[in-house]
């Protein structure tokens, strides 16, 4: 790789980074301004036909981010990454790996922070003691003896120098972890109404809806309202089921925004809802504890067949769409109907004169769930961590090495020249430097 | 007191500061010095008393939730990072001119919280959208960062003024400009600021995104605010490689501190109110 050739060295360019990273950014712009994934209607009505056409040719819409000049600049700053850390990164290994005790004398010599002082001691026994006074301040030396003195040599955080390649590496982690995503996942949507079920999602791309290969079912969903009106919580209550039977453990589970549920890689969301004009109307008689359920338009009569009830909502409250109460015309065959308000969702007791009944009502709901699956997340969450990582390791830790050169000078003294270096934060480096110098000197 | 009258007060005490940093600045008061210090920190404590406060009576509102929710609440938590993050270089590098540049940021974001139209100061409790851990997490991260940003602005603003004065006169020691760390140290606090900014906003990124998965189901959509967020992202990358494999600095990097800044402000305010998006919540 040495014999550089000129497209290997333009890939390798930190100036190539520089221009591709600008470009991102500055193109990036365009999707902002003009809106994203809508009809080519709305753009011409927008924009004029001409303008329109014109978005449309240079792929500004309907989807920018993902149309192929967009994706080639992501895959050119991805190449650059590849190319640049195989090019730097053999040299940073060498470093790291580097035997240090070859660093030749007369190149310490020419090295700051340098600190030299005198030992009453032999050269040996100097090393002896500066090698234990560095181990107890957690420097770990090595040594080696030449013909002109010890050489002794310690470091710390020689790994450091791999943070700026976690950093990129993580880069191509995450876009992997998104071509995974885009390649074996899916995005859909489906709008559930409660107590039925569906096996088929519409994903927001391509027109044929997704078979799930399982069954999902709305058993009830709810709104819940803050005192002032703004909406507190939306949850749906969702039965999962296999073969027409209901999966153990996925009955009736709960889903809330901010809270899907997880089956077999498919995530459920809570996205949206639309209130029906019909109610749910759930009829139990407590002498026989048989239980009715069933689906009424507003104002209308609903006879049973099982039971020979009649009921029906004559008249409900409402906030916005929401039904917030409901009034309740029930009868038998016996006496007077009995007539009443019901908050939505709750239930009461009818005492009659052959049985008491519980009755539940509540406003109908679809649920709008997003349907999910995206097997590259938690590629892109570990390259997220690792991001985070490489940037902590490359900002805040720096390869710091000092060197002792022990020379003796007659047979009871020596001279001990000090040197070291940090690939940064060199300003820090000299004041531990000269901590280490007081710290391992021999007091006076 | 409630917090509103608190977070109030640290407007006018964050300009009175801003009027002690300004002076010790022009008039070179040195025994001012610890006074602008001291007057910052109180008032930096009673925002955060604020602020608490203001957690506090959501609780006893019944609604319970972190005050970083709504533009106001990030404005005032915008400010009150950014004294925290001045504080903080102060005592490292032990300068307090700086303070007259990176202050009146603080109290410009408190007077734009306490006085724009448009802004509800209201505790209101969160659509459900917002109700998740994550998202606090994403705001804490996002304003750390963006609140590192502006100080670093500021002393690309303070480069800049040095720079021009020392390269018109040679003599300026007595000038006012005299008095500022050297352009050496102010292009590495300039840097280092960058640096503990661009951690902050990877991770702010990085939250969001865990956030909206967490939410919708997709941890990237190229809403105009993810992208804003993350062109300001690209801005700091460049900034960061061309100074440290291209040896670029001084003026250069002063002048891309400011730009950097100016891009934060559009991605924070600029999005909420020009264009749509997914975090429209703001624009209450
Ligand atoms: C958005 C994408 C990128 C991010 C977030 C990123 C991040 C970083 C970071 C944090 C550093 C360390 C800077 C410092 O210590 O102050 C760095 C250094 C560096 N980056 Fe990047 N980088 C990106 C893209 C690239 C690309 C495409 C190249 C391709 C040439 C590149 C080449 C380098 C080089 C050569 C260094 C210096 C490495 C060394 O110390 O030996 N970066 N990058």
């Amino acid at each position: 790789m040495k014999d550089k050739n000129p497209l290997w060295s333009f890939f390798a360019s930190v100036k190539l980074a520089l221009f591709t990273l600008f470009i991102l950014a500055t193109t990036s712009i365009i999707g902002t301004i003009i809106p994203q994934k809508e009809t080519a209607q709305w753009y011409s009505e927008k924009y004029g036909e001409a303008a329109a056409n014109l978005f449309q040719v240079l792929a500004i819409t309907p989807d920018m981010y993902s149309s192929v000049w967009f994706l080639a600049l992501l895959g050119l700053l991805c190449l650059n990454l590849i190319v640049c850390s195989i090019d730097r990164f053999p040299g940073v290994w060498r470093q790291i790996t580097a035997n240090n005790l070859e660093t030749p004398v007369h190149r310490l010599e020419k090295m700051s922070p340098q600190y030299t002082w005198q030992s009453n001691e032999s050269a040996e026994i100097t090393a002896s003691s500066l090698k234990s006074s560095l181990r107890g301040l957690g420097w770990k030396t090595e040594e080696q003896t030449s013909a002109e003195g010890i050489l002794l040599f310690a470091q710390k955080g020689a790994m450091s120098r791999t943070g700026v390649y976690i950093v990129h590496t993580s880069i191509l982690v995450i876009f992997a972890g998104a071509i995974i995503g885009a390649l074996l996942g899916f995005k859909a949507s489906v709008m559930l109404p409660e107590t039925r079920s569906t096996d088929k999602v519409y994903p927001f791309e391509g027109q044929a809806p997704i078979n799930l290969g399982f069954e999902v079912r709305c058993d009830r969903f709810d709104i819940e309202f803050y005192e002032n009106g703004m909406p507190k919580t939306y949850r749906s209550r969702l039965t999962l089921l296999e073969d027409g039977k209901a999966v153990a453990g996925y009955e009736e589970k709960e889903v809330v925004v901010n809270g899907p549920l997880r089956y077999k890689g498919i995530s459920f969301y809570q996205s949206s809802y639309e209130p029906y004009q019909e109610f749910l109307v759930t009829v139990t008689n407590k002498k026989s504890g048989l239980t009715e359920t069933a689906i009424i338009p507003y104002q209308q009569q609903h006879n049973s067949e099982t039971s020979g009830l009649r009921y029906g909502v004559i008249n409900a409250e409402t906030r916005g769409q929401s039904v917030s109460r409901a009034k309740i015309w029930f009868a038998d065959d016996d006496g007077e109907p009995s007539l009443f308000w019901l908050d939505d969702g709750k239930q009461a007791t009818v005492e009659r004169s052959k049985s008491n009944y519980t009755v539940a009502v509540k406003q109908m709901y679809a649920t709008g769930l997003q349907v999910a699956r995206d097997p590259g997340v938690w590629t892109v969450y570990i390259g997220c961590g690792l991001m985070i990582l490489g940037l902590m390791v490359a900002f805040f830790m720096s390869h710091r090495r000092i060197w002792l050169f022990i020379s003796e000078t007659s047979g009871q003294t020596s001279s001990i020249l000090m040197t070291g270096h940090s690939n940064k934060n060199k300003a820090g480096f000299e004041k531990t430097f000269q901590a280490l110098t007081q710290a391992i000197q021999p007091r006076s | 007191m409630d917090s509103s009258q608190l977070i109030g007060i640290t407007t006018f005490t964050y300009l009175f500061s801003t009027i002690l940093y300004a002076a010790l600045f022009i008039f070179k008061a040195g025994r001012l010095g610890p006074v602008a210090t001291i007057f910052t920190l109180v008032a930096f404590l009673v925002q955060t008393a604020g602020i608490g406060l203001r957690w506090l009576e959501s609780y006893q509102m019944g609604m319970g939730r972190a005050p970083l929710t709504n533009m106001y609440e990030s404005v005032v938590f915008f400010a009150w990072t950014i004294i925290f993050i001045y504080l903080i270089i102060e005592w490292k590098f032990k300068t307090r001119i700086i303070g007259a540049f990176a202050v009146p940021f603080a109290f410009l974001a408190m007077a734009y919280a306490s006085f724009a139209t448009g802004i509800s100061k209201e505790i209101t409790p969160l659509i459900p959208a917002l109700q998740s851990n994550w998202l606090i997490a994403h705001v804490v991260t996002c304003f750390i960062g963006y609140a590192a940003f502006a100080v670093a602005a500021g002393l690309g603003i303070m480069y800049l003024m040095k720079n021009t004065s020392e390269t018109r006169q040679t003599t300026n020691d007595s000038s006012l400009l005299g008095s500022l760390p050297p352009l050496k140290t102010l292009d590495d606090i300039t840097h280092k600021t960058m640096v503990f900014g661009f951690l902050w906003l990877s991770i702010g990124i990085i939250t969001g995104a865990i956030w909206a998965n967490s939410a919708w189901g997709t941890y990237w959509s190229w809403d105009p605010k993810e992208t804003w967020s993350l062109i300001t992202w690209f801005l700091y990358a460049i900034t960061l490689h061309a100074r440290y494999t291209r040896g670029w600095g001084g003026t250069r990097i002063a002048w891309l501190a400011i730009f950097g800044f100016v891009s934060v402000i559009f991605t924070y305010y600029g999005v909420n109110f020009l264009l749509a998006g997914l975090h429209s919540y703001g624009s209450n």
